[in-house]
């Protein structure tokens, strides 16, 4: 199978050349703009801000239960609803957003060499019907009766009843609304993302030699474009049953010794539908993480990536692994055992991909030239932090065992390590290495390397104790916890610690948008291709890249995204677009 | 939740299928250059828009699906008492069957160049897919006449959810068929209308075959379906 075509004699005129969208105004260059960098740049800039919000929230929870008893404003209820929208914002509208959103849309027209998304109308529709998501989103704040406070997971009947904050007022219905326009808006965008992943490769980009990080962003594209429909159903569906008083959920309850009008209706429907769309979500967040840090380490080692064809078997063994193990999180709702049995078993099979993916990561840094870039140190961070995390994943994905687990902030400390800790630092480690991409200047050096140390190591001193708290028996979702047996003294001061340590942490965030504010203006120049990478977003032109992306010619692609320190080659990197064949590995197989 | 699985273990095959044309165990580290083996392996030859309707029909049908999924789990609890679907449904079928044929007629014609049966098929299909729309309604007004209001028994509410949601598609689609009618008269070209037509059919074929679907899921023949397959199994 080799093929050393020359490939002088080959015209590159062979792409279809699009009708690219050509913008006539200071307005519809950079507010309406159908330009896919322009409009992942909105995107995140939408979910960094709501991300803020999910941020000082957690600080107030923080507040509460590090310190109880000092703050007045911090009533039971308010609690539940800062717990409640933290959640939501972060899972869905911080990392779903800015993984698809942000890095989607920036990365995939560039690294599959296209010129821009194939839907680039539509593509802008998604970006304002997400803003207007989000200001549904935080108009619940300034609603009567503020926000809802029936946890991220909106169960039904708590959820639309008076005891819970916002579920007889507005913010339940602002809440159910805000989520059935992001599904519509991130709709309108997974198909551009999917969409231009299969039709807007340049010549010579087969989908075996796409980087890593399209084949993460495309899987869980796919996977989301499949979950969030069960999202869709359910909040539709609870929408009717708290404005028009239909019984899809809700069973014959009475409250205040009143009987309400529904009867008969299913909460565990809801949990499966909830948690059909709620695990999948894990993954979309989990599978972008999971290409960029192969990137990441792949470029910053010098090596090429250890087993592409297994990662990407991975990956697309996790998507479809991930649509049968959603009743894990349904154990303590009851279950026949049989189910419990079979939701377990799936549950383990996905650590199967997962360890190979680990293997392969370790195994491209094993005698690799690693660099201690900052973009390298998150993702050397991540490897550890998600192993971590998957670990108390195997304690939770026993029935036995997460039995007793359920209510404890072991759980919390287990989904904050690997799906908010883990993504998050991949997300920093992203935006270290692209910015230079997206603005033409590096990010502080110095400012960056604090940003690090503190995030990492504040994010384990913050989650570890955790652990300890939760097999201690210390519940979560409990706005008090002066009075119970189970908190002793020592237990009280780890409490303390952590919520100083999130203080810390949330600061160095502070830091880092400080950054990357100041250096837009003033970073170091970057030039066109500061990593000596060899995907195709470097070998742009321009830097930033202009409208269109690559000049006259699209690039043709004559090798994989991984060939770094190949022997022979002039350089340590050969980028994806150089003709021509090297190194004596090239032998017929 | 049986039904989703099924509709996403489909949706696996087809991916399934695609990802097996795609070069899965080629060892993309040994080779270089263009020619050869990877040139089938670039972009498909359908049109980006086709393919682009083909995803977006597959998220439609996953939303559909999750409905007759909980459709299912909800009918199983005492309560579930099924109302007498209205016969004006049955006139309501045919006027979308209707429909449906009138734009593979335009499809065919497009193909062939005659402008004028395009626009008749179109203005045809439009109209016909606007009545069906009033049938809908008017069933519904029926239904509360009758009685049978929103909240009054889940298989009400069912019943106009769903509808009420596969309503909402085909008005989304007459929002599309409208643009593609508009430039029937206004002169596009003829490539462009002819693909905007075919979009518009795969649409309403779409769209027909979830209404049957649901058509039969609201009549309880799909629940009768169900139970005799069971029933084989066990």
């Amino acid at each position: 199978m080799v093929d050393i075509t020359p490939a002088d004699g080959i015209p590159p005129a062979e792409v279809a050349e699009v009708e690219l969208y050509h913008p006539h105004s200071w307005w519809t260059k950079y507010v309406f703009s159908q330009d896919a960098k322009v409009i992942a740049v909105q995107y995140s800039a939408t979910a960094t801000a709501i991300g803020l919000v999910a941020l000082v929230l957690s600080w107030l929870m923080r507040l509460q239960l590090g310190f109880p008893g000092t703050f007045d404003f911090i009533t039971p209820e308010a609690y539940y609803q800062f717990i409640t929208m933290h959640g939501m914002i972060m899972v869905i509208y911080l990392l779903t957003a800015l993984f698809l959103g942000g890095f989607g849309n920036y990365l995939i027209p560039l690294m599959v060499g296209a010129r821009d998304m194939v839907f680039p109308y539509v593509n802008m529709l998604s970006y304002w019907i997400y803003l207007l998501a989000v200001l549904v989103l935080v108009s619940s704040f300034f609603a009567p009766g503020g926000p809802t406070g029936a946890g991220w997971t909106l169960y039904p009947p708590q959820a639309i009843m008076s005891g819970t904050p916002g579920g007889q007022d507005w913010g339940i219905i602002l809440m159910l609304s805000s989520l059935i326009l992001f599904i519509i808006g991130f709709t309108m965008g997974g198909l551009n993302y999917v969409v231009t992943v299969l039709q807007g490769r340049t010549r010579g980009m087969t989908m075996m030699r796409l980087p890593l990080t399209v084949w993460g962003i495309f899987t869980a594209t796919v996977m989301a474009l499949l979950a969030f429909p069960a999202l869709f159903v359910a909040s539709v569906m609870m929408l009717l049953d708290r404005v028009l008083g239909t019984s899809f959920f809700m069973p014959a309850i009475s409250e205040m010794g009143e009987q309400l009008p529904h009867n008969g209706g299913s909460p565990i429907l809801f949990q499966h539908l909830f948690w059909f769309f709620g695990h999948p979500e894990v993954y979309i967040v989990a599978l972008p993480a999971f290409g960029i840090v192969s990137d990441l380490i792949s470029t910053h080692a010098r090596k090429n990536i250890f087993g592409y064809r297994m990662m990407v078997w991975a990956i697309v063994g996790i998507g479809a692994l991930s649509f049968v193990v959603w009743a894990h999180h349904m154990y303590v709702s009851g279950m026949h055992p049989y189910f419990g049995f079979f939701f377990a078993t799936t549950t383990l099979i996905i650590a199967i991909p997962t360890a190979i993916k680990v293997y392969n990561w370790v195994l491209t840094l094993w005698r690799g030239d690693i660099h201690l870039t900052i973009p390298m140190l998150f993702a050397l961070a991540f490897i550890v932090t998600f192993v971590n995390g998957g670990l108390t994943g195997l304690f939770l994905g026993n029935v036995v065992v997460d039995v007793p687990l359920s209510d404890t902030m072991f759980v919390v400390a287990h989904f904050h390590m690997v799906m908010g800790v883990a993504p998050i630092l991949v997300v920093f480690g992203a935006i270290y290495h692209w910015y230079p991409k997206v603005t033409g200047r590096m990010l502080n050096e110095t400012l960056g390397r604090f940003h690090f140390w503190v995030t990492f190591l504040g994010a384990y001193l913050i989650f570890f104790p955790m652990h300890y708290l939760g097999l201690m028996g210390v519940p979560r979702r409990y706005a008090e916890l002066t009075d119970m047996t189970i908190m002793t003294e020592s237990a009280h001061h780890l409490n303390s610690f952590i919520s100083v340590m999130a203080f810390i942490v949330g600061f160095a965030q502070m830091v880092f948008l400080f950054n990357l504010i100041w250096s837009v203006r003033h970073g170091r120049e970057a030039g066109g291709n500061p990593w000596r990478a060899t995907t195709l977003e470097w070998q742009t032109p321009q830097t930033p890249p202009a409208h269109g992306n690559f000049g006259k010619d699209l690039p043709i692609v004559y090798r994989w995204a991984y060939d770094y320190s190949v022997p022979g080659a002039k350089e340590d990197f050969i980028p994806q677009n150089m003709p021509g064949s090297f190194g004596p590995s090239r032998e017929p197989a | 939740m049986s039904v989703i699985l099924v509709f996403l273990l489909v949706i696996a095959g087809f991916a399934g299928w695609w990802l097996s044309h795609q070069g899965l165990m080629t060892k993309p580290w040994l080779e270089q250059g263009l020619a050869g083996d990877l040139v089938g392996l670039d972009r498909s030859a359908l049109p980006t828009a086709k393919i682009g309707l083909g995803v977006f029909l597959a998220v439609v049908g996953c939303l559909f699906a999750l409905f007759t999924s909980a459709y299912f789990m909800r009918m199983a609890v005492p309560d579930w008492q099924p109302l007498p679907l209205p016969r004006l449904l049955w006139l309501n079928t045919g006027v979308l069957v209707l429909s449906s044929v009138a734009l593979q007629c335009t499809s065919v014609a497009a193909r062939r160049g005659q402008i004028d049966t395009v626009r008749l098929g179109l203005a045809t299909a439009g109209l016909t897919a606007f009545a069906f729309l009033v049938g809908q309604f008017m069933a519904w007004r029926q239904l509360t006449a009758d009685g049978y209001f929103l909240a009054s028994n889940p298989a009400n509410s069912f019943f106009y959810l769903i509808t009420g949601m596969h309503g909402l598609h085909v008005l989304g689609g007459l929002v599309g068929l409208g643009r593609t009618t508009t430039s029937a008269w206004t002169g596009t070209r003829p490539e462009r209308l002819r693909l905007g037509v075919e979009l518009c059919a795969m649409y309403w074929h779409f769209l027909l075959f979830v209404w049957l679907a649901i058509f039969a899921l609201l009549a309880g023949w799909a629940a009768t379906f169900i139970d005799i397959c069971r029933q084989l199994l066990t």
